[in-house]
């Protein structure tokens, strides 16, 4: 097979003309930098690319790349990519999407899409906040918050997108911050390299309608603290002096627990993104500040058979015993009879 | 085996020839009248008569057994010469138990045969249909009838006493029987039944063997029993010549769908979420994968409308099909393709509405829905088909419409045409339309406009995976040409008139509106749809009465044919017939100004060849005595 050799793109090549509409000082822009700088070293030609999003201010994410691009309708992005993908597999399908578009209106859409593998990568801005539409509370808002829809507080129970993500058989589930650039490029490159979906939780700061909403984890000072940076085959150690871990109780909790005293790295828990059984990264998914440090990074990459290709071989399986299908064939296909 | 070769002893009782008949098998949902009906409708075809089947069965799986809510039915009309429909009165009823004849003997004709299982005429059978009396026994039937009491389930039971079958095998092959019978009274070999049992049972003998001996002792019985006095024969129908299958609406549609993607040179793929009753053609495509057929089951119908659009967009013909209810679910996404400009189609099977409504029964009531149901002035292109191989050619010609103009097209069927089923004369490839797609290919140097368009006002189709050619299309109103974002007051009118402009458009590349009849005269008959057969056949009454009626009968409901509104002043009046409470005449209305006459029935069946001859006659029989008196 001749081999192309492909230009070597820049960040540049991946900008659209579009002028961007986000508000200034937005956590879009750079989750935005961060996809358009780790895309050359995919070595995927930019036609190759196909964003797929649905409604919300993240949904505007496509009109900014210079790949292909689908601003679809509100929750229907995952659906819309499903129909991108197994039309032609061949192709790099990126979804990005929000907290409200995906949990909310589009909640059915993003558990099936991911329970099936689909080779597609879902990047989920979660801003806690509806922000197109001017600021109402969303899916993954804490209960009490007041919004506009909600002035005495909200008594809506929010849900863990990640833990929705495992229960949905997510075979790639990772956490990364708008804020934490470096982080961000990695994990978007680790997602891009997987196969099936994978699905980022990408904590978003929406400066206009819910100002420090992840204040607790980006926080020069206190962050060290507040998040768990997991690391594969390594033991969840946290803290600005590295001196926390995590480990299991005896009931089968998590707890956190300073080292030293006798509790030595070996009684942590270590982490092991490729279990098969999800059950200790669900149980990473539920940890929360202020309880406990909140984890970043890839919680869960597993292998699993991709949909399309099941799709697929099923056709190539079917030529293989019936061969190619024709016209003629297909108009005698049922039990035919002749009238003379 | 020596069965395969079968061949029965010529009738020692007299027959009497019949010019066309019409057969319906009802009993419980779990009695098998469905396939006893389909077995029929096959020796029938392949005895060379035409035929049309209305298969009319219960919303639940498992109603409880007995009783009105459970009955399933599956009609048969065959004939010596071409029908268009399924029958209006019933020849030969066979009711398998007390609340299948409740629910059908007011079909059946003066005269007609009525074959009931008197077996299941007991105490609780009548009261769970409601009977006080028992209705064999009271004299009701008797006078109007020819009422015949068979006990199928003890001459089954006696039939197969050494089969070694347990009493539930047994009594589950007694619709056999029945078949057998009616085999008999009509003078059809048995032959292709025979073969199918073989196929079906043939890895285990005992059933297999069970269900020869019941089919066979079924058409004996008749034989030499002597309550039959006669048997019927319905000579071959001179059909014209070729190779012919039996085909219902949503095979026909499938198949529709797999031809049009292989004359395009490209794969199909089509989104659903099961619905009745259109899932049958996603069952039927799913058999079709060495096509190039990809098929997707969603997890809702807004998911398969979705990824339809995604396929479209990624250069598959696409599309999806569904009911009324799903039709409803689908509408924003059907919007989104009409903003995006991609074609996608969306075959609406429609039932009876509104809401879960009537999910078996057949109505016409989402016309309005498919041509204006959804935000913002969308427009997009409705065809109808009108038999069920018409959803074949009706499905070819969606997906050349939606290609040739990057538009949605939504094609209507109905639950009678889409579970109905007749002879299919198979068409020559030859003469298929021609499907030809150019997707633009890079390079020129020049910046791409996704929003150019060419004469008929379409954009191009520029597919993922084309270099050069990057683009982004979505949902928010376009700016002409370049297709960017735009929200300018002036380019929106601009874009909302191209839009509709271009639906306009298909009008100049669709047939003129033909009639059957004179062009001129006292009414126009125009109708839609599944109602083709029914409406034709009662025209063609009215005519050989020496009416001067016309029928018309509309597959393009937007844009119509252009010649429609001249058709529509050629005659004093115009009757339009539907399933629905008058949604094409509102249209007609609305377009043309004519004071169209409705004539509307909702009850969940199609019409009936004489309910309709007689609506014309009654309203001829208004303004032609008061224009002549
Ligand atoms: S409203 Fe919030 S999320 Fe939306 S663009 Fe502005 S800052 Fe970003």
């Amino acid at each position: 097979m001749a081999i192309e050799a492909l230009p070597q793109l820049t960040p540049k090549d991946f900008a659209s003309d579009q002028d961007i509409r986000w508000c200034p000082g937005c956590g879009d822009y750079s989750i935005l930098a961060q996809t358009k700088k780790i895309m050359p070293d995919l070595g995927i030609p930019r036609e190759k690319i196909v964003f797929v999003s649905g409604i919300g201010c993240s949904s505007r994410f496509p009109y900014y790349m210079s790949t292909y691009g689908f601003h679809s309708i509100h929750g229907r992005a995952p659906a819309v990519a499903t129909g991108v993908k197994v039309a032609n597999p061949e192709l790099s399908v990126w979804v990005a999407t929000g907290d409200g578009d995906g949990l909310s209106i589009g909640g059915n859409h993003l558990v099936h899409v991911i329970r099936r593998n689909l080779d597609i990568k879902i990047l989920l801005f979660n801003n806690r906040i509806y922000g197109l539409t001017k600021g109402q509370y969303s899916p993954t808002s804490e209960l009490g918050k007041k919004t506009k829809s909600t002035p005495m507080g909200s008594v809506d129970n929010p849900l863990h997108p990640l833990s929705i993500a495992i229960g949905a058989e997510g075979s790639f589930v990772a956490r990364s911050m708008d804020v934490n650039v470096k982080h961000l490029g990695e994990i978007l490159t680790r997602a891009a390299h997987h196969k099936g979906t994978a699905f980022i939780e990408i904590y978003q700061n929406c400066n206009v309608f819910n100002d420090g909403a992840w204040e607790h984890v980006s926080n020069r000072e206190t962050k060290d603290d507040t998040t768990l940076f997991l690391e594969h085959g390594k033991p969840m150690i946290f803290g600005k002096n590295r001196d926390k871990g995590i480990r299991l109780n005896g009931k089968m909790e998590p707890e956190v627990v300073q080292l030293g005293n006798g509790i030595k790295e070996d009684d942590l828990l270590f982490h092991d993104e490729k279990a098969a059984e999800p059950s200790l990264a669900f149980m990473l998914s539920r940890m929360r500040y202020p309880e406990f440090p909140e984890p970043m990074g890839v919680l869960r990459a597993v292998d699993a058979p991709l949909f399309e290709k099941g799709v697929h071989d099923q056709m190539k399986a079917a030529e293989a015993k019936n061969g190619r299908g024709t016209l003629e064939q297909l108009l005698n296909s049922g039990d035919t009879w002749v009238v003379q | 085996m020596s069965t395969d070769t079968l061949v029965m002893p010529p009738s020692t009782k007299p027959i009497e020839s019949l010019d066309e008949v019409t057969v319906r098998f009802a009993g419980d949902s779990g009695d098998g009248m469905q396939l006893a009906g389909m077995q029929f409708t096959n020796s029938t075809v392949i005895f060379g008569n035409d035929i049309s089947t209305f298969p009319d069965y219960p919303a639940e799986i498992r109603a409880p057994a007995g009783t009105l809510a459970g009955v399933s039915g599956f009609q048969v009309n065959f004939s010596s010469h071409e029908v268009h429909t399924p029958g209006d009165a019933v020849h030969t009823l066979i009711a398998f138990n007390p609340a299948a004849l409740k629910a059908n003997i007011a079909d059946v004709r003066q005269g007609g045969i009525v074959i009931a299982n008197e077996d299941s005429f007991g105490k609780t059978d009548l009261k769970k249909a409601g009977y006080e009396v028992n209705p064999l026994e009271d004299g009701t039937l008797s006078g109007k009838y020819q009422l015949y009491r068979v006990p199928i389930g003890k001459l089954t039971g006696n039939a197969l006493k050494d089969s070694g079958l347990g009493a539930k095998d047994i009594d589950r092959c007694k619709n056999f029987f029945a078949l057998g019978l009616v085999y008999w009274l009509y003078g059809r070999p048995m032959e292709t039944t025979l073969k199918w049992i073989d196929e079906k049972f043939g890895k285990n003998p005992q059933v297999c063997e069970a269900n020869k001996t019941v089919l066979k002792s079924g058409y004996f019985y008749g034989e030499t029993c002597e309550i039959f006095p006669s048997s019927y024969k319905v000579p071959k129908a001179k059909l014209p010549a070729g190779k012919y299958r039996r085909i219902s609406g949503n095979e026909a549609a499938a198949l529709g769908c797999i031809a049009a993607a292989q004359i395009a040179g490209k794969d199909l793929f089509y989104a659903s979420y099961p619905i009745t009753p259109a899932s049958d053609i996603l069952h039927t495509l799913a058999k079709y994968k060495n096509f190039r057929v990809k098929t997707f089951q969603a997890e809702d119908e807004i998911a398969a409308m979705a990824s339809a659009i995604g396929g479209a967009f990624a250069g598959d013909i696409a599309v999806t099909g569904t009911s009324g209810p799903g039709l409803a679910l689908k509408g924003e996404g059907i919007g989104l393709a009409v903003m995006t400009e991609l074609p996608v189609v969306i075959i609406d099977v429609q039932r009876g509405g509104p809401s879960t409504g009537l999910p078996t029964k057949t109505e016409q009531a989402d016309l309005l829905q498919a041509v204006l149901g959804r935000n913002g002035e969308c427009p997009l292109c409705v065809i109808a088909a009108s038999s069920p191989s018409d959803c074949f050619h009706a499905a070819i010609e969606a997906v050349r419409i939606a290609t040739k103009f990057m538009v949605p097209v939504i094609l209507l069927t109905d639950g009678y045409i889409a579970n109905g089923e007749e002879p299919w004369l198979l068409p020559d490839i030859k003469s298929l339309p021609k499907i030809e797609i150019k997707h633009p290919t890079g390079g020129n140097g020049h910046p791409f406009h996704p929003y150019e368009r060419n004469e008929m006002l379409a954009r191009p189709w520029a597919i993922p995976g084309t270099k050069g050619l990057e683009h982004r299309i979505g949902g928010l109103e376009k700016q002409d040409i370049t297709g960017n974002v735009s929200y300018d007051p002036e380019n929106h009118e601009r874009m909302i008139h191209l839009r509709a402009k271009k639906v306009a458009t298909i009008a100049q590349d669709i047939p003129l509106q033909t009639v059957m009849g004179p062009e001129k005269g006292d009414l126009l008959v125009i109708g839609w749809g599944g109602t083709a057969g029914a409406i034709r056949s009662a025209v063609e009454r009215v005519q050989a009465q020496g009416h001067k009626v016309a029928a018309a009968h509309l597959r393009y409901m937007n844009p119509f044919p252009r010649n429609l509104g001249e058709i529509l002043k050629n005659y004093k009046k115009v009757l339009v017939p539907e399933l629905n409470m008058g949604q094409l005449r509102m249209l007609l209305r609305a377009n043309f100004l004519v004071d169209a006459i409705g004539y509307n029935k909702i009850k969940g069946k199609p019409f009936l060849i004489a309910e309709l001859e007689m609506k014309i006659q009654e309203l001829l029989a208004t303004f032609l005595e008061t224009s002549q008196g």
